[in-house]
């Protein structure tokens, strides 16, 4: 897990995708007598907007996130979050997904278990990265070192 | 058969942070948790006949920097050893109105993942994310020296245990394998390389016996391995002097998660497994078998399926009382529970 340095860029030019629109709210939820159960488009909404650690554009407009690749079942407290990286030597897969991830253990309720890994066949490391994101004793270790916590908050701040 | 085990209580142990471990003293009259809140709290009971753990003794808040993964007792129970992800490794002593810091061992080059005591006392491992597993020699006059350090493992090691009377170490790892070493000729060597699980070895433990070793991992399975000695009537071929371990039970389809730990009582036999799924599972024996040395067969006689709110982290029966077990979880709880032997048919 490394932050961005001072290499060239190793996708230089990325293809880069339409966002999607606002969601629409709709009556039932704005109803606060009935239960609103957390869905995939809430979901996605929460990680469309991370920033990409080399390039200024977002997880969405890179194509690294989408809707249909994020299955949230809030009855049993599952979500699960496939995303692709841009290229399949991607160094930054690693980090991509811990943003992911913290972004998802900050935002939703505790009770949540969250599995973010590669969409398969997308990546070289496939495997060893999905190992890595799925080891909550090494996402814990992690998050105490103060120069990585600082990147990963760089990709979840708000760009002005 | 959930009424198998029984909720006691619950102890909001490291109530801003996750309970990461749990270690009952060696008379069981205390129990030692430990979390991300960088504490160790010490817990006993609160004076009447049989009363809850609830007590908080002791609390060890600044010998470590950062996260302290796992505790353990010394066999004489004085002592107490914390393995932190600041790379080091405290020995706290009891003292008359607690615990003082008396040694921090540093060597590793980043998390420390666990640390065990040998049965003798005099000896001590440790292991960490560097892949490495260190044995510690302590003196007369409280001094710890490194005696050796084993490479074997490829990966991060996740944990480390001794046999339950005699000299010989087993660690898991990240690399989904388990290692056995032992002294030879004034060095410690690895004697086995236990394969099989599919994914991060995240616990072991052996029976009262040490003829058996338990291991859980992130492939939602456990398995039971038996020690085979050269010239064994089974006819398992061994190399050498080194007995042969030989994997004869796997638990799997029972857990919907990874396994974070297992505790096997050497009380009762039974074996306890804490899951990701926030259950707690126990296991027993089950005598009917037609070949038991050979084949044992392991039957599920609890399971209760919130046991916490968030994922259990660790399981621990107590080593003085049959069928108290403890546990902790994500969710920074402690719970008690009473466990009742199941007529096993």
């Amino acid at each position: 897990m490394v932050g961005p340095g001072a290499a060239p860029l190793e996708n230089a030019n990325p293809l880069v995708y339409r966002r999607s629109g606002e969601r629409p709210v709709t009556a039932r939820e704005e109803d606060d007598e009935l239960p609103d159960s957390i869905d995939d488009r809430e979901i996605f909404d929460l990680i469309r907007s991370i920033n990409d650690p080399e390039h200024p554009l977002t997880l969405e407009e890179l194509n690294v996130v989408e809707q249909v690749r994020v299955k949230v079942n809030d009855a049993e407290s599952t979500v699960v979050v496939e995303f692709t990286p841009t290229i399949p030597h991607c160094s930054m897969a690693t980090l991509i997904g811990l943003s992911i991830k913290v972004k998802l253990i900050r935002s939703l309720p505790e009770r949540f278990k969250m599995d973010v890994h590669i969409t398969p066949g997308t990546h070289a490391s496939e495997h060893a990265v999905n190992k890595q994101l799925a080891d909550k004793e090494r996402v814990a270790a992690a998050l105490e070192n103060s120069h990585l916590l600082e990147v990963v908050n760089q990709c979840l701040s708000a760009r002005s | 058969m959930k009424e198998a085990l029984v909720l006691q209580s619950r102890v909001a142990a490291h109530p801003e942070a996750r309970c990461w471990f749990l270690a009952w003293s060696p008379n069981g009259n205390l129990i030692a948790s430990c979390g991300g809140d960088r504490a160790v709290r010490v817990w006993g009971r609160d004076g009447t006949e049989g009363g809850q753990l609830e007590a908080c003794r002791a609390v060890l808040s600044d010998g470590h920097q950062r996260t302290v993964r796992r505790v353990a007792w010394s066999p004489c129970g004085s002592y107490l050893a914390s393995a932190s992800f600041d790379a080091t490794t405290c020995i706290w002593k009891r003292c008359q109105d607690g615990f003082e810091c008396v040694t921090t061992l540093e060597g590793h080059e980043n998390e420390v993942k666990s640390v065990a005591w040998a049965p003798s006392g005099s000896l001590l491992a440790t292991c960490s994310r560097d892949k490495s597993v260190w044995v510690w020699e302590v003196d007369e006059e409280e001094e710890y020296e490194c005696v050796s350090v084993l490479n074997s493992h490829t990966q991060d090691v996740k944990h480390v245990v001794w046999h339950p009377n005699q000299e010989l170490l087993a660690s898991a790892s990240y690399d989904d394998t388990v290692k056995l070493y032992h002294e030879e000729e004034d060095d410690w060597v690895c004697c086995a390389t236990l394969e099989g699980h599919e994914s991060t070895v995240w616990s072991i433990a052996f029976d009262g016996s040490g003829q058996r070793l338990a291991s859980c991992s992130d492939d939602k399975t456990v398995r039971i391995w038996q020690c085979y000695k050269p010239g064994n009537e089974e006819g398992v071929t061994c190399s050498g002097n080194d007995p042969t371990w030989k994997c004869v039970c796997n638990l799997s389809g029972y857990h919907s998660r990874t396994i974070y730990d297992v505790s096997w009582c050497r009380l009762t036999g039974a074996l306890a497994t804490a899951c990701g799924d926030d259950a707690i599972r126990v296991f027993e024996e089950s005598t009917s078998s037609s070949s038991p040395q050979q084949q044992p067969t392991f039957s599920l006689t609890a399971h209760v399926a919130r046991a916490h709110t968030q994922d259990v982290n660790c399981v621990a029966w107590n080593p003085k009382e049959p069928g108290l077990l403890a546990s902790c979880s994500d969710d920074g709880e402690m719970a008690f529970w009473k466990y009742q032997q199941p007529e096993l048919c």
